[in-house]
């Protein structure tokens, strides 16, 4: 079809083409699908709309670098929340990166086809479930597990015999950054598998056995033939996971415990863009709050439009279409 | 190294990658026996048939129940199935059927650009378009901000379902003279229907788990309504309210919550699981196979009977 239909620009279309009921259909169809570019430009300009008071009044910059945020003052600055996602999203990926290849490597080439499938299904499974029943299980099970049998042993050691750890660790809190951290590194799992399971999946069968037929053993095949050959695919899937973690909203804000002020300790709460979107939209009265958190949306958008463009690149230079059809 | 020692850490290895898959895997069972065991025990005639009211009904154990969220839930995301399937449906064919389109490549990123981008901030657009302009949190703003969530997802699947129809079928069409939007109407879609549907139900268990676009947007509301100009309940965002709620009472309606949604978004992800590898054995000609196969052993003993 790409060859084909790729070739053949509008204007030399055959005239048998080019009939009105044709040209109708034609314009349906793209005005219709138009409407996603126009979904695309909406969301920037509109938000960014929303948020011009807070640039107005304390410029881009400034309210990125800005770490105070104080409704009552009318202070607003981006920097905590940015920092939170940054450092949550990234902690978890770096968690979620070896276990999510782990999985993808023993389903695409040790798991028995009838396992491979069951853990397919499992994973999508995990993949499948909302974001909010995660939030609900971990507020009433994980967290408090978490801090009775992790952080406060962890704590009160540290306190003992390693006081250098304890302004990094900070008393552990019910919901905190670690806690969330780790929710999140479970939910972004699912993609980074699904993602690095297809870039493995499309290494030619050749491949492999031309390094079985060099006498490597199965892990060398996987290490020297099959993981350089799905590089890139790897890579673009990776920086899709970083997009998601970036995004995740509701488990987050449910169990980061929304402190509005840095510096961030790990067994303390934190916060990040989402989470102040959820935890602060609906009660935001005021022009200038309501147009900052307008505005902390607008770099999270930016955020991950740039992570997304970049993974589409790396996957269109991947791919042996070229992005084509 | 030996040869010992390179088969020795073969199986280190193989062991690893065994425990990662259990790492990833075991969360997951115990998400869900928990939502089960305590959502089971939540679940009562009154959890379906009475609206949550104040806190304190449930409070001094008056009957209480999430009805109005399970109906919202259903009424916000039926429309916004409604209102997202034209678009969705109509960028899969320009992206499949017209690719020499100037606008299908600008389409083609903006489809997977959306798609990562985060639920929420398509409830402040919505927020922005629709609760600003029409004054005031509204059923339809949720169902608006869900739409946006399922047009991308729609339009994914559904051009790569019309670009595994096989080209065969257009070339017929179009050697019997049809022309090209006669071939898409009558012959590439009804042949990618089922794959279609699919698309369309993935794109609505995924939408109908996003909490953070509706709080934005229909809000929520205690009481039972359907009035699509007012607030209304849906059950994520009940979910969260009654999850960071102090009630203990509340905190076990949201586990039956929780045990509804699960359900709903899991039974509406597997159809369309289902179906998506129906068609693909399709695609490949599996079942094809397995019928030639089949109609081949009948023969064999047939004629071994003879």
């Amino acid at each position: 079809m790409a060859d084909v239909a790729g070739t053949i620009s509008a204007s030399t279309l055959p005239a048998r083409y080019r009939g009105p009921a044709d040209t109708a259909f034609k314009v349906v169809v793209v005005s219709l699908s138009s409407f996603i570019i126009l979904l695309a430009v909406a969301m920037a300009v509109m938000i960014w709309l929303e948020a011009r008071p807070t640039f107005r009044a304390f410029g881009y910059l400034d309210f990125l670098t800005e770490t105070t945020w104080d409704p009552v003052n009318a202070i607003h600055g981006a920097l905590p929340f940015i920092f939170g996602t940054l450092l949550t999203s990234f902690l978890a990926l770096a968690l979620a990166i070896v276990p999510a290849l782990g999985v993808a490597i023993f389903v695409t080439e040790f798991a028995p086809k009838w396992l491979a499938n069951i853990i397919n299904y499992t994973v999508d499974l995990l993949a499948a479930i909302p974001s909010v029943v995660i939030g609900l299980w971990a507020v009433f099970n994980f967290a408090p597990f978490m801090r009775d049998t992790f952080y406060m042993p962890i704590y009160l050691w540290a306190e003992e015999s390693a006081p250098w750890l304890v302004p990094l660790l900070g008393a552990p809190s019910t919901y905190n950054l670690a806690t969330a951290t780790l929710i999140l590194a479970l939910m972004i799992v699912p993609y980074t598998v699904a993602l690095s399971r297809d870039a493995i999946g499309q290494v030619p069968i050749e491949q492999r056995e031309a390094a079985y037929a060099l006498g490597s053993t199965r892990w060398e095949v996987i290490r020297d033939a099959v993981l350089p050959y799905a590089r890139t695919g790897v890579i673009a899937g990776i920086l899709l996971s970083l997009a998601r973690a970036l995004g995740e909203t509701m488990a987050v804000a449910m169990l980061i415990g929304n402190r509005n002020r840095m510096p961030f300790t790990l067994f303390g709460p934190a916060a990040t863009m989402p989470s102040l979107i959820i935890n602060e939209f609906r009660e935001a009265v005021e022009v200038l709050h309501y147009s900052s958190i307008m505005a902390v949306g607008f770099y999270l958008f930016v955020v991950t439009i740039g992570i997304n463009l970049l993974a589409s690149y790396i996957q269109r230079k991947l791919s042996i279409t070229k992005g084509g059809v | 190294m030996t040869l010992k020692a390179r088969y020795a850490r073969d199986a280190a290895i193989q062991v690893g990658v065994v425990l990662m898959t259990l790492i990833v895997v075991i969360p997951l069972l115990i998400i869900i026996v928990y939502v089960v065991a305590n959502g089971i025990t939540a679940l009562n005639l009154d959890f379906f048939t009475q609206e949550l009211g104040s806190p304190a009904r449930a409070i001094q154990g008056r009957p209480a129940g999430l009805r109005a969220s399970i109906i919202g839930t259903i009424v916000i995301d039926l429309i916004a199935l409604a209102m997202a399937l034209p678009f969705g449906i109509a960028t899969g064919i320009m992206m499949s059927e017209y690719p020499e389109h100037p606008f299908a490549p600008v389409t083609r990123l903006m489809v997977s650009t959306l798609n990562g981008m985060p639920a929420v901030l398509m409830g402040l657009l919505a927020y922005a378009l629709v609760v600003k302009n029409t004054g005031g949190f509204s059923a339809l703003a949720g169902s608006v901000a869900l739409a946006f969530v399922m047009i991308p997802i729609i339009s994914r699947t559904t051009e790569s379902v019309l670009r595994v129809t096989p080209w065969s079928l257009r070339e017929a069409g179009l050697s019997l003279g049809l022309p090209r939007w006669r071939v898409t109407v009558s012959l590439v879609l009804p042949a990618a229907r089922a794959g279609i549907v699919t698309g369309a139900l993935i794109a609505f268990a995924r939408a109908a788990g996003e909490a953070a676009p509706l709080l934005l947007t229909s809000f929520g509301n205690n009481y039972f309504s359907m009035d699509l100009t007012q607030p209304m309940d849906t059950l994520p965002q009940r979910l969260y309210s009654l999850a960071i709620s102090p009630y203990r009472q509340w905190h076990s309606m949201g586990w039956g919550g929780a045990i509804i949604l699960l359900l709903f978004v899991m039974l509406t992800f597997y159809a369309g699981r289902i179906a998506v590898k129906k068609m693909e054995e399709r695609a490949l000609g599996v079942n094809e196979e397995r019928r030639t196969a089949r109609r081949k052993t009948r023969k064999d003993r047939r004629e071994a009977n003879q």
